[in-house]
């Protein structure tokens, strides 16, 4: 659907040329909800605005629906545009004008048709949930109205893509949530593609099926959620889960435990988040498992846990105990003290 | 009470018509200044760098144009310009003959002002247009124009009040007006009453205008 090839840009800026692209590259399929994540000065405002051209690329070719947009004309790119909506972290909603001219005005400027007009601000206000707010101005809602007014306003153009640039990243906790619940009825619903990027971890995990992890202008980790998340590869992407999780030993700690044993990160993924792995371990060998830190946390398609243990025992019986819950389609890693790996996974 | 009705049946035609004469002078050149500034306004803010109708040179020269202007006294201006008025209406007298010089001051002082007003306007929303594929000219009426309306409101109050100003060295050509009666009788032939009712009427008109225009503003501004 979203076809983004060896795609570069270059700003020119006082103190030297900035490369905030560098030959990216990502497939976004038909009905997915993808993201990119990464700290701010990644790049990846500059990439999702170079979807619908607000940035034009310097090199590279962005194709939607099999379309090349970068090598359209002005009029075409207009028309190109109607079909992929956008929402903003500052919501961008006209300050002098109602809900329903925020949502009106625009598909008046596209040629809509008066009636169908009305019909539609009415649907896309119901499904946002915000069909008795239709008189209101923006000053007198919240930041969670405000971004789902411009969401209305994106799907009353009814497109066939929806970019996100840090749409939740101005709302509270309880806010974003619900946000991103209305992104994914989005998505399920109506069928639309959705590209997201964001540098919450929490957002790629509640609703997104692919991520890539952007550092420096280059994707530097990219494939299905469930994949990154469980053996991420690159230090920013394992920086990004471990936000999640949080697992933190002090080095001393981690010194004193593996006197007696080994500290190992166990990630549980699907079934084998709901059986009792440890349990059966401290029955067959001669270890007793020790939960130092843990969590279950629910991924888009399943639930994903990771646990930090230390096994206390034999070294040969550790080994035994990990090979079984190797068998078991557990991932084991073992820990690494914090001067290697920040944060402990 | 005899006292006011004296004074009035004296003065009151005079002052009458002179406050026609300044109404009309700020009406007419306000009108034609708007029409020639807010276009101004809006070609020095898209032509600005970094903006979709970027043009160094365009910007460049409307900006010293502008700046040369502003920079001469209404009461040079008014005299330096005088070929140039007698070319555009045929006259250097009367309400026309000022209309012209009143215009040349005001128009680039509203464009300076259109301009910080458009410029207020947060580049997001323009942006969230240009993302749904509207029109640059649609982006201008319908997003600048209409999201800059209480700033270029307030704006406007403040020309209109610099251009009733203007309009008092109007008499000097013959146009008459508020502060042309107010310098002619009150200062050359010392009828100090007169004076202080023209100050008093000035007062009464710049307040109100003033609060109009906040009224005005207010009401367009939703925030």
């Amino acid at each position: 659907m979203i076809k983004i090839s060896n795609l570069s840009k270059t700003f020119q800026a006082k103190k030297g040329t900035i490369e905030a692209l560098r030959d990216v590259s990502l497939e976004v399929k038909k009905g997915e909800i993808f993201g990119v994540i990464g700290y701010s000065g990644a790049g990846k405002s500059t990439l999702i605005r170079s979807v619908n051209l607000l940035e034009k690329p310097t090199s590279g070719t962005v194709s939607i629906d099999g379309t090349d947009i970068t090598s359209l004309s002005k009029g075409e790119l207009l028309k190109a545009r109607r079909k992929i909506g956008m929402i903003f972290q500052g919501f961008n909603l006209l300050k002098t004008a109602t809900v329903y001219d925020n949502i009106a005005i625009p598909l008046k400027l596209t040629g809509v048709p008066k009636e169908e007009i009305d019909e539609r601000v009415n649907r896309y206000l119901n499904i946002v949930g915000l069909a008795d707010k239709v008189d209101a101005y923006p000053a007198q809602l919240s930041g969670g109205q405000k971004q789902r007014v411009a969401i209305a306003r994106a799907l009353a153009h009814e497109p066939e893509v929806l970019l996100s640039d840090e749409a939740t990243s101005a709302l509270d906790p309880d806010t974003t949530d619900a946000i991103l619940d209305l992104l994914l009825k989005i998505n399920q619903e109506l069928g639309i593609t959705i590209l997201l990027i964001t540098h919450e971890m929490h957002v790629i995990q509640r609703i997104c099926d692919g991520v890539a992890v952007m550092e420096n202008g280059e994707i530097v980790e990219q494939g299905t959620t469930l994949d990154v998340f469980t053996s991420p590869k690159h230090l920013t992407t394992q920086k990004f889960v471990n936000s999640i999780f949080n697992h933190q030993l002090s080095n001393d700690l981690i010194d004193t435990l593996r006197n007696t044993g080994e500290i190992i990160s166990l990630k549980f993924i699907d079934h084998s988040s709901q059986e009792p792995a440890l349990a059966v371990v401290a029955k067959k060998f001669d270890v007793y498992p020790n939960i130092l830190s843990g969590n279950i946390t629910q991924l888009k398609s399943q639930p994903f846990g990771s646990l930090l243990v230390h096994f206390k025992g034999e070294e040969n019986e550790v080994q035994k105990a990990i090979h079984y819950l190797q068998n078991q389609g557990i991932q084991t890693d073992e820990v690494i003290k914090h001067g290697n790996n920040k944060r402990i996974s | 009470m005899e006292i006011i009705n004296g004074f009035l049946d004296e003065w009151g035609e005079y002052i009458w018509e002179a406050i026609i004469q300044t109404f009309q002078m700020v009406s007419i050149s306000l009108i034609i200044s708007i029409v020639i500034g807010l276009p101004l306004g809006v070609l020095l803010v898209l032509t600005r760098p970094g903006k979709s109708l970027e043009n160094k040179y365009l910007f460049g020269f409307l900006n010293v144009v502008i700046n040369i202007i502003r920079s001469i006294p209404f009461i040079i201006l008014l005299f330096f310009i005088l070929p140039f008025t007698k070319l555009i209406v045929g006259t250097t007298i009367g309400v026309l003959g000022v209309i012209v010089p009143l215009v040349v001051f005001t128009a680039p002082y509203i464009a300076r002002l259109m301009e910080n007003s458009l410029l207020e306007v947060d580049r997001g929303v323009l942006e969230a247009y240009e993302a749904m594929g509207i029109k640059t000219k649609d982006i201008i009426w319908n997003v600048m124009v209409r999201e800059a309306r209480p700033s270029i409101v307030l704006g406007l109050t403040i020309a209109t009040i610099g251009l009733i100003g203007a309009t008092a060295m109007a008499g000097l050509v013959g146009a008459g007006g508020l502060g042309d009666l107010a310098y002619r009788f009150g200062h050359l032939r010392y009828e100090p009453t007169v004076m202080y009712v023209t100050v008093g009427i000035l007062i009464i008109l710049v307040q109100g205008l003033q609060s109009i225009g906040n009224v005005v503003a207010a009401r367009l501004k939703k925030d």
